[in-house]
């Protein structure tokens, strides 16, 4: 039966490339949505029966892939990275018959689309180098040609595209260096062989293999600072694209880290989780600090994106310095609050990139500072937008508030401990959640304040209608499920605990348990979040009688007077004089000018009667992302430089080439005698 | 009937506390203006002014701005429904208030800013640039407090091994030595100034200014009025008096009822009464003495704040 | 400032405000519907300031009409009454009657001062438009030029009747 719904998986997610490819254009769509559909829901029964039975579902077949053979194996741990990809999947091809008449149903996209899904959702069941490999390079070719849908249109969609290609590369160079070490030392590819053997290895050769995956597979989380391809392709990759890409790609980054750490290499000392903290904590800070001072609506979504695996980081960081130095229950807890955190973020990055997606479409636009008024002019998109922003601001009654208590609780657990690494790190750890939970609050308010609010900025905001009904509907779902999350956490929790388990060896049985409340197991640390839910509703219809009690009364006036918004006496009050999204965050930046150091231009034309009468001043600033330009930019144009030298040695001369083939063939003999 | 009986004190249990932080609060702002009245030399408007203002407000007519949405009403009614919320399950009068065993202080902080990001939400639907500038100014503070609050929380929760409300008064109450230990008063110096931030007292924010350009919170409320206004004050000045209370109780926890009974309770009431009062009155004292802080020397002062909580923290850890 | 200077100004503060008895011309309607809570909102029409100052005086510590529930506010808004100074200038006119409109109902106009009533020594001036009873209907009128504090102070107290 497991077997079964595996084979489907894969079958019915190529006959939908395919179908995307092949028929015309009516029906591409659809019949690509139906196709992966049915794959998306066989994986979610494969997901369901290995969480709900604990057993692994196992498929080897020594065809399709010469030389090595495919081998497939579902733990549970991989099913619960399958069931976060599924559920946004099946509401991304939903939204996606609904956005395909916005550019996105050309052969290329959809064939690209459905490929992409499949082989994001079957990359947790792969149990072989080769597989994972294979796996992951057709994730990132197809979501390369998704990124480059608007390449002829605009030069910045084909940058993008350039810059993701080659930092994927390099992060799939890290990842096939690290497994090419590993298999060769531990005597086979298959994971379960890799297992076995690990344990032989020195320290130092672990060690390298799991700094290497690490750079690899945070690269693709999004990682700072690995992460300058993040904004660039998440902000140009259409509307469904940049949902699965950020609500289910990046988690595939983390998914590599646990599988190499904890599952391949058996957990390790406490300096490799360390190294993932550190990076965990510098993602958060950075991209809470990009997403809070940027003015494009999907590039300050992907900084967020960053943020939020930067979380994950420190979470599983966390983890694994509290398993290395013994505290077993906090190890437990810390990686149940990381795929916690990790799924909380498919759900509400998802809803919230579906949501800006039909603003763009509806308004050709993605600049804060051309929308707003949006939520009066597209009711279900900006409710939707709300519950997203509210969930990564982590406030309850919504599922990030969930996630981030029980990384508070972990990390508040562990000390005091006798690891003086420990409690540096839990220290700054607590710190930079802060921050980063500030940062969050103030960027997402902003997003939705200046996106959705007020009054509309431009033309294209004020005709804005709402979107189709299966646009609505798909990131509706993902927004109930915030909801659903954040009100009973325990509908995802066993699962997430079994995969945990899976991940870690040892642990605590159900480190985390209750309907009505959360319990931690064998610590003091309890949350209620439906109770709190609760008494929120209530006091909020307490106070919507008491508000309405007070005006009982008839009066001569009219009860709710639509009136001019008050300036000042001012004789008229446009729409340019409302706060734009860089005003909103200038205190911020201000705050924060030394590490973002943007580049601003003053232009200043005097009028050509007298100097002292200024014609026109121009104010250009920019928020470009420092580490590419401190680090990247030095080493692209290094790279040029060397380039520009290596093609002097290629002059077109056959002498010369003819020349080049004795001097190697002299050094050959040499080197061998 | 053993149950019933349960249910019915803690019904009782919360309708007091929330009493007493609907009525405390405006009654707190009365008496902090009084002290500031009396300070100037002045009478001043006597103590259950503020009440009088709330009565009148909500006989008064709403208006909301031409092209704003459903956000710009629901503002007020989350932010009050948050502070009322949090009051009925928190130890204010008692270490054990209804629902106590799951209020988690992380819980009531994070309430709490639901209630200040729907506000800014609501002030920027006004599209008007004060309102804007009073949402940017306030997520800035709020942006960064938050680091001061969490890890005075931390520092708090360390030695008495939870982060459970009732649990760490009870631990002050039951380990003296833990109240006057270096953790707790550098966590009470940096919970302070986070009140202070959040509250917008002096001097971070003057609350009676009427220069738009150095208002913080009052900037996004200048468009609302009637019932929402008076909902804005009520909530703003509760929410006040709630964090006071966990202030006081949280590190001079005596007089707390710490045991059931009516006269423990009544005692407990009193005893948060008396020490919120006090604490008001040397806030407002302070107040008077001090001048507003530029706006972007703020971030100095909430650093310093964070410096003081990360201190008490390793205090905390090393303290074991 | 010392620790005695200020131990002394906490526990045992001057108060400069002079006792002014009961309140003499109360409106008992606007009494009851205000509840002895009045907050104005100011406007300076065009004045030249000598009422500004007379109003200053009337909340500061000798006159204080704080005790009696009156309060100063910056927003239209959250104001019951405007209090008007000076005549309305032209540029004026219009910022006043949006300034009213502002204000949420039952609302309140009281003129401050004889200019605000008949344009006293600027009638006739070229940027003058003329009293304030032509832009904005107007409910008290408060004569002086300019007011004494204490007839301010009880203008403001018929309202909330303290």
């Amino acid at each position: 039966m497991n077997h079964v719904s595996v084979l489907i998986t894969a079958l019915a997610g190529l006959a939908a490339a395919i179908a995307g490819a092949t028929l015309p254009a009516r029906s591409r769509v659809g019949v690509a949505v139906l196709l992966t559909w049915v794959s998306s829901s066989a994986a979610l029964v494969a997901a369901v029966s290995v969480l709900r039975s604990g057993h692994d579902i196992v498929i080897h077949t020594a065809a399709i892939l010469p030389l090595t053979g495919v081998s497939l194996t579902l733990t549970p741990l991989g099913a619960v990275f399958v069931l976060t990809i599924v559920v946004v999947a099946m509401a991304s091809t939903l939204y996606w018959l609904g956005y395909a008449s916005h550019g996105l149903s050309t052969r290329s996209a959809s064939c690209a689309l459905p490929l992409f899904v499949t082989s994001m959702i079957l990359v947790p069941f792969a149990a072989s180098v080769a597989t994972f490999l294979v796996l992951w390079e057709l994730m990132a070719l197809t979501s390369l040609v998704l990124v480059l849908t608007d390449q002829s249109r605009r030069e910045v969609a084909r940058s993008a595209g350039q810059w993701y290609a080659v930092m994927t590369h390099v992060g799939a160079s890290a990842i096939l260096l690290a497994f090419v070490l590993l298999s060769a030392h531990a005597g086979g590819q298959t994971f379960a062989q890799i297992e076995q053997h690990a344990h032989h290895l020195s320290g130092a050769l672990r060690g390298t293999i799991f700094v290497l995956a690490l750079l690899g597979f945070a690269s693709k989380a999004g990682a700072v600072p690995l992460h300058v391809w993040l904004p660039k392709a998440h902000a140009e990759a259409p509307g469904p694209a940049s949902a699965l890409m950020s609500g289910a790609m990046v988690n595939l980054g983390i998914y590599g880290i646990v599988l190499v750490g904890n599952v391949l290499l058996g957990g390790g000392p406490l300096w490799w989780w360390l190294l993932v903290s550190a990076l965990g904590v510098l993602s958060a800070l950075y991209g809470a600090l990009y997403a809070a001072t940027t003015s494009d609506l999907k590039r300050l979504l992907a900084y967020s994106t960053a943020d939020n695996m930067g979380l994950v980081l420190i979470a599983l960081g966390a983890s694994g310095m509290f398993a290395a130095s013994g505290s077993r229950t906090t190890a437990a807890i810390a990686m149940v609050a990381a795929l916690l955190l990790m799924f909380n973020h498919s759900l509400f990055k998802g809803a919230l990139f579906l949501a800006a997606g039909a603003v763009q479409m509806v308004t050709g636009t993605r600049e804060l500072d051309r929308l707003g008024g949006l939520l009066k002019r597209m009711p279900v998109t900006g409710v939707v937008f709300l519950i997203g922003a509210l969930s990564v601001a982590a406030l309850p009654p919504l599922n990030g508030f969930v996630g981030e208590w029980l990384l508070l609780q972990s990390l508040l657990h562990a000390l005091p401990s006798a690891n003086t690494l420990v409690v540096i790190t839990v220290a700054v750890a607590v710190a930079a959640l802060a921050l980063t939970g500030g940062l969050t609050v103030a960027a997402f308010v902003k997003a939705m304040g200046i996106g959705f609010l007020g009054r509309p900025r431009s033309d294209e905001a004020s005709d804005a209608h709402e979107v189709p009904a299966t646009m609505q509907l798909g990131a509706g779902l993902l927004a109930l499920s915030c909801l659903a999350l954040g009100l009973v956490p325990m509908l995802i929790l066993p699962s997430l605990e079994l995969g945990a388990r899976s991940a870690q060896r040892v642990g605590v049985p159900s480190p985390v348990h209750g309907w009505i409340s959360l319990h931690l197991f064998g610590l003091h640390g309890i949350l209620a979040p439906s109770l709190l839910a609760g008494g929120l509703l209530a006091a909020l219809v307490a106070t919507v009688l008491v508000r309405r009690v007070s005006h009982r009364r008839s009066r001569p006036w009219p009860a709710l007077a639509p009136v001019e918004p008050w300036g000042s006496g001012r004789r008229t009050q446009t729409v340019r004089m409302q706060y734009t999204s860089t005003s909103f965050a200038e205190p911020l930046q201000r705050v924060f000018d030394d590490v973002i150091r943007p580049a601003r231009d003053l232009d200043v034309s005097p009028a050509a009667e007298s100097h002292y009468y200024v014609e026109r001043i121009a104010y250009r600033t920019s928020n470009d992302d420092v580490i590419e330009r401190v680090f990247y930019q030095p080493l692209i144009a290094a790279v040029r430089r060397w380039g520009r030298f290596a093609r002097k040695l290629q002059n077109g001369s056959v002498h010369r080439y003819l020349a080049y083939g004795f001097l190697a063939l002299v050094v050959v003999l040499v080197v061998l005698a | 009937m053993n149950g019933f009986t349960h249910l019915l004190t803690s019904a009782l249990v919360a309708l007091v506390q929330l009493v007493l932080i609907v009525v405390g609060g405006p009654l707190l702002l009365g008496v902090m203006r009084k002290v500031r009245s009396r300070l100037e030399g002045r009478v001043g408007a006597p103590i259950y002014q503020p009440l009088l203002d709330l009565r009148k407000l909500f006989t008064k007519q709403r208006m909301r701005p031409r092209e704003s949405s459903w956000l710009f009403g629901t503002g007020p009614l989350v932010l009050v429904a948050t502070v009322v919320c949090v009051s009925t399950i928190s130890p204010l009068a008692t270490t054990r208030p209804p629902l106590g065993q799951s209020t988690d202080f992380f819980a009531v902080i994070f309430a709490l800013l639901l209630g200040s990001v729907v506000l800014a939400l609501a002030a920027l639907d006004t599209g008007t640039a004060f309102a804007g500038m009073g949402s940017s100014r306030s997520m800035t503070i709020g942006a960064l407090a938050e680091p001061a609050l969490l890890v005075a929380i931390l520092a708090m929760a360390i030695p008495a091994r939870t982060s459970n409300l009732p649990a760490l008064v009870r631990a002050g109450l039951n380990h003296p030595a833990l109240i006057a230990s270096p953790s707790r008063i550098l966590a009470l110096a940096s919970f302070l100034v986070v009140i202070l931030a959040e509250s917008g007292r002096l001097p971070v924010d003057n609350p009676s200014t009427h220069l738009e350009l150095t208002m913080i919170h009052e900037a996004m409320v200048l468009e609302y009025s009637g019932p929402d206004l008076g909902l804005i004050i009520l909530g703003e000045s509760m929410r006040l008096a709630f964090l006071l209370g966990l202030l006081v109780n949280l590190f001079v926890p005596w007089g707390v009822a710490e045991r059931p009974g009516a006269l423990f309770f009544i005692l407990g009431v009193g005893a948060l009464a008396a020490k919120v009062l006090v604490t008001g009155v040397a806030i407002a004292v302070f107040e008077v003495f001090t001048a507003k802080m530029r706006l972007f020397r703020l971030p100095e002062l909430l650093a310093g704040g964070f410096v003081l909580a990360l201190l008490g923290a390793v205090t905390a850890v090393v303290a074991r | 400032m010392t620790l005695r200077v200020l131990l002394t100004t906490v526990l045992h503060p001057r108060k400069a405000s002079e006792d002014l008895g009961p309140a003499t011309n109360v409106d008992v309607e606007l009494q009851r519907s205000l509840h002895g809570s009045l907050q104005v909102r100011h406007v300076d029409a065009g004045s030249c300031n000598g009422c500004e100052m007379e109003v200053q005086s009337a909340f500061a510590p000798v006159y204080d009409a704080e005790r009696f529930g009156v309060r100063l506010v910056a927003s239209p808004r959250h104001a019951d009454a405007l209090l008007v100074t000076g005549p309305v200038t032209k540029n004026m006119s219009d910022p006043l009657r949006k300034t009213y409109e502002a204000l949420p109902e039952p609302r309140l106009v009281v003129t401050l001062g004889d200019c605000a009533k008949d344009c006293g020594v600027f009638k006739g001036g070229y940027g003058v438009q003329g009293p304030v009873s032509d832009v904005v209907p107007v409910d008290v009128h408060i004569p002086g030029c300019p007011p004494h504090p204490h007839a301010i102070v009880e203008a403001l107290r018929g309202f909330t009747g303290r």
